[in-house]
């Protein structure tokens, strides 16, 4: 008993414990609490995926992948968003180097990239529900719309993120806490970069691969 | 046993200092949270991998470079699975020592979550699918209006 830090024995016998003062964690717990959060949405992802994986090839006679999906618009939007990646890893480094005007303009830059990303998006969501191949038409259209529906709308939430920091950024500069900001915002934003990897290729690839 | 007995995680008391300094630069004293900064090299060796590993994909697909779509369908996977690595480790400065192991240690749960939930799902109804109609190819129920 007389070796352990903090405890002590009164007369009575009965020992008396002493609580060691717990440091305060000042943010440090976020990049792993937001890490977590990540973690849990790839699952939300990967339930989407996988109805997409059993519904994606009931067409009900209706159009299929080869129908309605244009590689090279696919190929494009994917461009947009692994610029948008990289882009916004150049604006990190001028945070290290305290730069305002430059991380503000790199992330301007990501910011117009993710744009350009919707934008293609919304284009070729416009197309289908056009030519009729609207999410009520199949199986396969209603898991595809809410796969990459759900991707999308992750994107606009970054893109309203990141418009939030452009303006917290220049207002109250490179506080500790703007970077916790700018660093959780990088996670999300690489992670969709990820996720997007599995859209391109298991919706839009393998789909118009194996007709 | 006690609360005092180990060197306690942030018990450097320049880690708070350092993150006000605005004029430190690269230096932040976080121990760990330098892990999560990668350099202009690194990003640009992430960002010339990916380029390589979406283009070949596409390449496959629309130029039809395999005769069976199982074997390019293999390849497409095997790809994709680089790639996230790839972004993991040079966009999202993934390793084992960030947070005490905790970052990775949640990847690992999720990934053996994720991929539970995709086989899972894909094996079961798979089964389910070819065993509902045993008057019709699994062909002939997909395209049924």
């Amino acid at each position: 008993m007389a070796t352990h830090t903090g405890t002590a024995v009164d007369e009575t016998g009965a020992p008396t414990f002493h609580t060691a003062d717990e440091h305060v964690h000042a943010g440090d717990s976020t990049m792993l609490g937001f890490w977590i959060y990540l973690m849990s949405d790839s699952l939300i992802f990967a339930v989407l995926f996988a109805t997409f994986g059993v519904l994606g090839r009931n067409y009900a006679a209706g159009p299929g992948p080869a129908d309605l999906f244009d590689l090279r618009l696919i190929a494009l939007n994917t461009a947009m968003l692994l610029l948008s990646s990289i882009t916004y890893g150049l604006a990190m480094l001028e945070v290290e180097r305290r730069r305002m005007g430059l991380t503000l303009f790199w992330l301007g830059v990501t910011g117009l990239f993710g744009l350009a990303f919707l934008s293609i998006e919304l284009y070729e969501f416009a197309h289908l529900i056009h030519e009729g191949a609207t999410p009520q038409r199949s199986a396969f259209l209603s898991a595809f719309f809410t796969l990459v529906g759900t991707h999308g709308l992750h994107v606009t939430f970054g893109i309203t993120w990141l418009v939030t920091l452009m303006f917290q950024l220049p207002r109250h500069g490179f506080i500790p806490e703007n970077h916790r900001r700018l660093m959780c915002l990088g996670m999300f934003w690489h992670f969709l970069d990820v996720i997007w990897i599995g859209v391109f290729t298991y919706v839009y690839l393998m789909g118009v691969l194996l007709k | 046993m006690s609360a005092q007995a180990g060197p306690h995680p942030v018990a450097d008391p320049h880690a708070f200092d350092h993150a006000h300094d605005q004029s430190h630069g690269h230096d932040h004293g976080h121990g760990h949270e330098s892990s999560h900064h990668g350099s202009f090299r690194d990003y640009l060796i992430g960002f010339g991998l990916s380029v390589v590993l979406t283009a070949i994909p596409f390449w496959i697909v629309m130029d039809n470079v395999f005769r069976d779509p199982k074997v390019a369908a293999i390849v497409l996977l095997l790809f994709a699975v680089v790639q996230i690595v790839v972004h993991m480790v040079y966009f999202l400065h993934m390793n084992t020592k960030s947070e005490g192991g905790w970052t990775v240690l949640a990847l690992i749960f999720t990934a053996i979550l994720v991929v539970i939930a995709l086989t899972g799902s894909l094996w079961i109804m798979h089964h389910l699918d070819t065993n509902m109609m045993p008057d019709m190819t699994p062909h002939q129920a997909r395209h049924m209006p």
